[in-house]
């Protein structure tokens, strides 16, 4: 990436940035300089312009993806990396393991529990959030009366915190004092362990992001639909297509490059998605709604000593998934002739 | 969505500031000079309880009274996330407080990995001799001293006598009565019998205790949770739950188990003195006669209940050791140990406090201090902390019917085996 944003630059100081270049090359260098000298010296400025970003990337991006993916070839702990507290000096002691890592845990029935359930969780979050914003939108995407307000009221739940309505929600789902199970008993039904249950949990935590997701769906579909011009529904209605016809050629091809987007975007987002999970059941019960992500936390995080070089691998190999799907995804959008 | 990784860096900022509140920045100039007087900050994590707190800060505080130069900064970190928090500010040397009030299985862990200044031979180590045997023995770890204790605790039977009179049953001796009991008490008042901790291993230890067995067997090195007690205690979770003598729930069980008792939803419960003040508190307990202590029920094998508290322990990289050496000597000090049981009934660590009549007399105390005394050792290994883990697995899974209990039993023991290498 860094290359490529250095190459536009490149070209852009080259057509743009002569009075520089001539007063480098042409007066200082009587000897003909090498080809990175010049292109240094050509275009220094951008550069140096470009240099910070790089920097600042390299920092918090490239040093600990780096590191990770070092330490998931080691033992590496909580007791035995090296460290100095006060009087304490522990020095390192862990070593390098190879592919041991790995191999345990694609070994281990738990990364397969857990990879599959983060496959149904991804699938059906993403499939729901994108059906229900796409139904809103289509509702949302003509004129009638208190559309504002509508709006506002839809995109609500992505204007409050996550944690906020993950905390709301999960008063909710109490199962002794939550609205839910009042509302159910009242009405005459037995309450549900919502959050006791692992099935009823799994439930409730794909609602919850379901629930999150929505807007962000609903606000880029509505772009989307907002860009396809009227005239066609027009000559396809003159045509007597019925709007079940209508929507099916007219509308949903005319959102392809936003859906195909932010179904990806919605993809990674939710595959990773920590705070909903992890404030709403703590993964539990037991260990029913943990998703990778939650799991590597939980191994580098909550369980004593704490597994920094197994959590590493886990979030190596949720790295090497993603890319792999996000490929995959791209490639079939690239058949059907999406230039993306 | 975008909003999750938002949330996430707010969580990821609060939690730094928070520990940076910790506060190691000012004043931590060490001991004061030659004259021996006392000066710069110790932070105190203090990790007692919503109806505990209050008493906990005054009485810290107090400390600048006597070291007027000594600013004690007391910071309440919720028992749930005061581990976590603590291992996050040691391990990344920043923001971790000088001195912490520390759950007895946390100990050997700090130490093992470091965290924790060796208090042999310093001023935190008063009158060591006074203190319950039971009690010295959670603060060491490999021969070393790591902390002092503050506090000891157990298990017993909570119940509303209210409702048990109601019901006509006594307060039951085992597990077997309590279901009977439990029975009865739903026909004759609605409430429940017994509200269980299904989201917390230490509340399942009773039930395996009460069976003969134990987690692991630290002389000779072998796991034991997958023998028969495990199975059995395992099976008694599923059974009282089943048969509707109890409920539970997978999280938040602390809140709910308290509100269900405290307005007399549930008629017993399993819990320590840390939660009389809390009780007491509650609707139904206006008159706090109406709260009955008996020992937790007991299995095929007698009544057997863990042995909890908490210890004071040193940062090992604080910059004002000699104060907050003093901090925990205060903190420990008969004197102190006196007030928290007036105030808390809270059981004292210190022998001779026993003698003081306030305590002696303290109804709590009458009650809880011979079961401290038959309460069961936990081993103190580096791993102590780390045998829960397992077992709040499968409790959930036996619980929603996900495993069964000898299933759960050989899953925890083939867990065990990965984090103990040299156990059988």
């Amino acid at each position: 990436m860094a290359v490529e944003t250095g190459q536009s630059v490149t070209k852009a100081g080259g057509t743009q940035g002569a009075p520089g270049r001539a007063h480098r090359t042409g007066h200082k260098n009587p000897r003909t300089p090498g080809r990175l000298h010049r292109a240094l010296a050509t275009h220094w400025y951008a550069w140096s312009m470009v240099a910070p970003v790089v920097a600042v990337i390299g920092v918090i991006i490239g040093y600990p993806l780096a590191r990770g993916v070092w330490l998931s070839f080691t033992d590496a702990n909580e007791a035995n990396v090296e460290r100095t507290i006060g009087v304490n000096h522990i020095p390192a002691t862990y070593e390098h393991v190879g592919l041991a890592n790995y191999r345990a845990i694609l070994s281990d029935g738990v990364f397969w529990d857990r990879l599959g359930w983060t496959v149904v969780w991804t699938v059906s979050c993403v499939a729901l959030s994108f059906a229900l914003g796409l139904a809103l939108a289509v509702m949302l995407n003509r004129t009638f009366k208190g559309r504002t307000l509508y709006r506002t009221a839809l995109v609500l739940p992505w204007a409050v915190p996550a944690f906020v309505s993950v905390f709301t929600w999960r008063l909710l789902f109490n199962e002794r004092s939550g609205l839910f199970n009042e509302l159910l008993t009242g009405a005459g039904f037995d309450g549900i362990s919502w959050l006791n249950d692992p099935t009823w949990a799994k439930i409730s935590v794909i609602a919850v992001n379901v629930w999150v997701g929505v807007p962000f769906m609903l606000i880029a579909l509505l772009g989307g639909l907002q860009s396809i011009p009227g005239d066609l529904y027009e000559a396809a209605e003159m045509d007597g297509a019925s709007p079940w016809q209508r929507f099916r050629h007219i509308t949903l091809p005319g959102l392809r490059s936003v859906s195909s987007t932010v179904v990806l975007l919605s993809t990674i987002w939710t595959f990773n998605m920590f705070p909903v999970i992890f404030l709403l059941t703590r993964g539990g019960p037991g260990d029913a709604t943990e998703i990778l992500v939650t799991y590597a936390y939980r191994l580098s995080f909550v369980i004593s000593p704490r597994d920094y070089s197994t959590s590493a691998a886990w979030g190596v190999l949720i790295l090497l998934l993603l890319t792999l799907v996000t490929a995959a995804y791209r490639r079939a959008l690239r058949k059907q002739g999406d230039t993306w | 969505m975008r909003r999750g990784i938002a949330a996430t860096a707010l969580v990821a900022a609060l939690a730094m500031t928070a520990s940076a509140c910790g506060g190691d920045d000012d004043g931590r100039n060490g001991a004061g000079g030659g004259n021996g007087e006392l000066s710069g900050t110790v932070t105190f994590w203090d990790t007692s309880n919503e109806a505990e707190k209050a008493t906990y800060q005054a009485l810290a505080e107090r400390f600048e009274k006597e070291h007027p130069k000594v600013d004690v900064k007391y910071v309440n970190v919720p028992f749930g996330e005061a581990n976590a928090k603590f291992k996050n500010a040691a391990g990344g040397n920043s923001g971790a407080p000088d001195v912490m009030r520390t759950e007895v299985a946390w100990v050997a862990d700090f130490a093992s990995i470091g965290y924790l200044a060796p208090l042999d031979g310093t001023a935190a180590l008063d009158d060591a001799s006074d203190y319950l045997p039971q009690a010295a023995a959670s603060t060491k770890y490999e021969g070393k001293t790591y902390a002092v204790p503050q506090v000891i605790d157990t298990l017993a039977l909570f119940y509303n006598k209210e409702l048990l009179k109601k019901a006509g049953v006594p307060a039951p001796a085992s597990v077997a009565e309590l279901k009977t009991a439990a029975t009865r008490i739903k026909e004759k008042t609605g409430a429940t019998g017994l509200y269980l901790r299904g989201d917390d291993p230490y509340w399942f230890l009773p039930y395996l205790y009460g069976e003969g067995g134990d987690l692991v067997d630290e002389k000779n090195k072998t796991v034991t949770i997958d023998d028969e007690p495990g199975v059995k205690a395992y099976r008694i979770l599923k059974d009282l739950v089943d048969s509707e003598a109890a409920i539970t729930d997978a999280s938040d069980g602390w809140n709910n188990m308290q509100n269900a008792f405290k307005s007399g939803k549930v008629a017993m419960m399993l819990n320590g003195p840390w939660a009389i003040e809390d009780v007491k508190a509650g609707a139904r307990f206006k008159d706090p006669a109406n709260l009955g202590v008996a020992p937790v029920p007991a299995g095929s094998a007698g009544q057997g209940s863990p042995q909890g508290g908490w210890n004071l322990s040193v940062y090992a990289g604080s910059k004002n050791l000699d104060a907050s050496y003093a901090f925990v000597k205060y903190m420990s000090s008969a004197k102190v140990q006196q007030e928290t049981t007036e105030k808390l009934s809270l059981l004292p660590t210190r022998t001779s406090v026993y003698e003081v009549p306030a305590v002696a007399e303290n109804e709590m105390v009458r009650f809880f201090k011979p079961a401290v005394d038959k309460a069961v050792e936990r081993p103190w290994i580096a791993q102590g902390n780390a045998l829960f883990e397992p077992v709040r697995l499968q409790m959930a899974n036996v619980l929603a019917g996900k495993t069964s209990p000898e299933k759960a039993a050989s899953s925890t023991g083939d867990a065990y085996r990965k984090l103990l290498k040299d156990y059988k």
